[in-house]
């Protein structure tokens, strides 16, 4: 099982999640995030004072699967959210030891 | 069918009826009046003359407690919004309290002392206490005032004005001062400061008083002196002697929602048809000349501003749209009633230019922490109204100046009465001293019993739950 949590464009999160579904992923988990890269922040004026905002929104969506639809997931996250500009985000994958299904206790891939 | 028709019948038969018997009862009363003994045409016309009274008393009253009314509605929810949105979210109660607190206390205070010494008979500087707990405002009306209202509208609507002058200065000191502080601040201000101005410009016998004969008159229409220059300098005043909030300027502190303030800013606009074309005191055509000032002053100074900011930063934001607006309307403040629609864009105009400078620049350079622009707006926007006020006032507009035998004078500058140019640098040189030793006074003595700034922990903590004990957003609680 992986965990695949991935930051992306608060604008790209209706195309990632229709490219999901296309894919057959049932489920995600989505926050509203605050952060920067190497993007760096914007500035903002205010009665002509100029505020950097390095802290800019963005979307984190967290999916936990079963390694085989891995790959052809991050690639439709890729290809669903890329504008080729800085800002774009990031993938990170993780190794889950398990899962659990609250309503009836069902563990591993069965409960994903 | 015909059960329809029989009702249709009787409702008929009553409409003519109530008709007829409305038309009766004026008739009735002229017969019986024309019967008694001793009356003739004299006393008719008379009575006709009091009939005439009465109806423009009446419409003069009717406008003039809608616009007490409007003139509230400036400070809450008006003033409060605007403020309040302008400030981090954990402020945004307790500025939008110091407000509301002013419809309160000023209030009261106006009941028992404020207003007699504003506006009763009294010196050249201050009014007398014979009006103290309201005695003898009542239904007769002041004929130096105001003819043709009773002197209780004329006394609720100068509240009003009495409530929002105070309110502007909490600009300056927002998201610092305690609220305790704030109310005893205010109390006193109202007693040494605000009483004393609106006596000299607008009271019996006041120095400055225009309208009836005061040493140096001044022309201030609706408040430019009394309310503006008095709020921006005494602003400026809390702003240096609290000094900056914790982290100015090199923690960003912008505003929290500019929708707040852009609300509160459309109702400021609105208000303020209140504001200056119920100064008239009447519903005539002054009142209209007013009104029709303050608009277009606000629409040129929002494109003032708004231009001044495109060329500066590249883009016009809404909150120096907004912003603009009340400089126009605060400049257009002393010369609306006195000035035509087309000096009132070049007021506004000259107005949102030059507010945008004040605020973005002088400020910056200056180094104080006027956290909302009272001074940058108000006190800078009404000097420059004062000042303009003496140069475009027209006596086309507004014959206030007449001579011995009743010939109207010149007004303004541009009439050729260079004088009255010097008139306002008076009245405003007095209101900016009046503001600035008072204020000084009033800050030390508060500081030195009660202290004026709330405790570092709370400032960064935020007034909303230091002051008050709650908060204004509670959206991230479960549930």
């Amino acid at each position: 099982m992986t965990k695949v949590e991935a930051i992306i464009q608060v604008s790209k999160l209706d195309a990632v999640k229709d490219a999901l579904t296309e894919i057959g992923v049932e489920g995600m988990t989505v926050f509203e995030a605050r952060g920067h890269g190497r993007q760096k922040g914007h500035t903002e004026f205010y009665r002509g004072r100029e505020y950097t905002v390095d802290l800019i929104p963005k979307v984190k969506l967290e999916i936990v699967l079963a390694d085989a639809m891995v790959e052809k997931v991050v690639q439709a996250i890729i290809t669903s959210s890329r504008t080729g500009k800085i800002g774009d985000g990031k993938i990170f994958l993780s190794r889950i030891d398990d899962a659990i299904r609250i309503r009836n206790e069902e563990r591993g891939d069965g409960a994903l | 069918m015909t059960r329809l028709l029989k009702v249709f019948l009787l409702l008929a038969v009553i409409c003519v009826l109530a008709i007829d018997a409305a038309a009766q009862t004026p008739a009735a009363g002229t017969t019986a009046g024309s019967n008694s003994p001793g009356d003739s045409q004299g006393t008719h016309i008379a009575r006709l003359e009091q009939a005439v009274v009465d109806a423009r008393s009446s419409g003069d009253n009717a406008w003039m407690l809608v616009c007490s009314a409007l003139v509230l509605m400036m400070t809450g929810p008006g003033l409060a919004l605007f403020y309040g949105g302008l400030v981090r979210k954990k402020n945004v109660l307790a500025t939008m309290m110091q407000s509301f607190a002013m419809m309160a206390i000023i209030t009261i205070l106006w009941a028992l002392v404020a207003y007699s010494l504003a506006f009763g008979s009294g010196n050249s500087f201050i009014g007398g206490l014979q009006n103290a707990f309201l005695r003898g405002v009542g239904a007769q009306p002041d004929t130096d005032y105001a003819a043709t209202i009773p002197l209780q509208t004329f006394m609720i609507y100068q509240l009003m004005f009495a409530i929002i002058t105070p309110a502007l200065i909490t600009g300056a000191f927002a998201e610092r001062m305690k609220f305790s502080a704030m109310s005893v601040f205010m109390i006193l201000w109202a007693l040494v400061v605000y009483a004393p101005i609106a006596h000299m410009v607008w009271g019996k016998g006041g120095f400055l008083n225009a309208a009836l004969g005061g040493r140096f008159p001044t022309l201030d229409f609706a408040g430019g002196t009394v309310v503006h220059v008095t709020s921006g300098v005494s602003a400026l005043v809390c702003a240096l002697y609290l000094g900056p909030r914790i982290g100015y300027p090199r923690q960003p502190m912008p505003p929290h929602s500019v929708v707040l303030s852009f609300i509160g800013a459309c109702l400021l606009w609105v208000g303020w048809f209140g504001f200056n074309a119920g100064s008239a005191l009447s519903a005539g055509s002054l009142a209209t000349s007013a009104f029709v000032a303050t608009h277009f002053g606000a629409a040129a100074a929002t494109l003032g501003w708004s231009a001044a900011e495109w060329w500066r930063n590249g883009k016009p934001s809404a909150l120096g749209a907004i912003s603009g607006a009340v400089a126009g309307l605060v400049a257009i403040t002393p010369a609306a009633g006195f000035v035509s629609p087309m000096s009132a864009i070049v007021i506004g105009l000259l107005a949102g230019v030059f507010c945008y400078f004040m605020v973005a620049k002088v400020k910056m350079l200056a180094g104080y922490d006027d956290s909302l622009d009272a001074f940058g707006v108000h006190g800078a926007g009404g000097t420059l109204g004062a000042i303009l006020t003496g140069i475009f006032a027209s006596s086309a507009v507004n014959p206030i100046f007449k001579d011995a035998q009743g010939n109207t004078l010149a007004s303004g500058l541009l009439e050729g009465n260079a004088h009255q140019l010097l008139n306002q640098f008076v009245g405003v040189a007095i209101a900016w001293g009046l503001a600035a030793v008072g204020t000084l006074a009033i800050l030390k003595v508060v500081d030195m019993t009660i202290g004026l700034r709330v405790s570092e922990d709370h400032e960064i903590q935020g007034l909303d739950f230091s002051q008050h004990g709650e908060e204004g957003y509670n959206w991230d609680s479960p549930a």
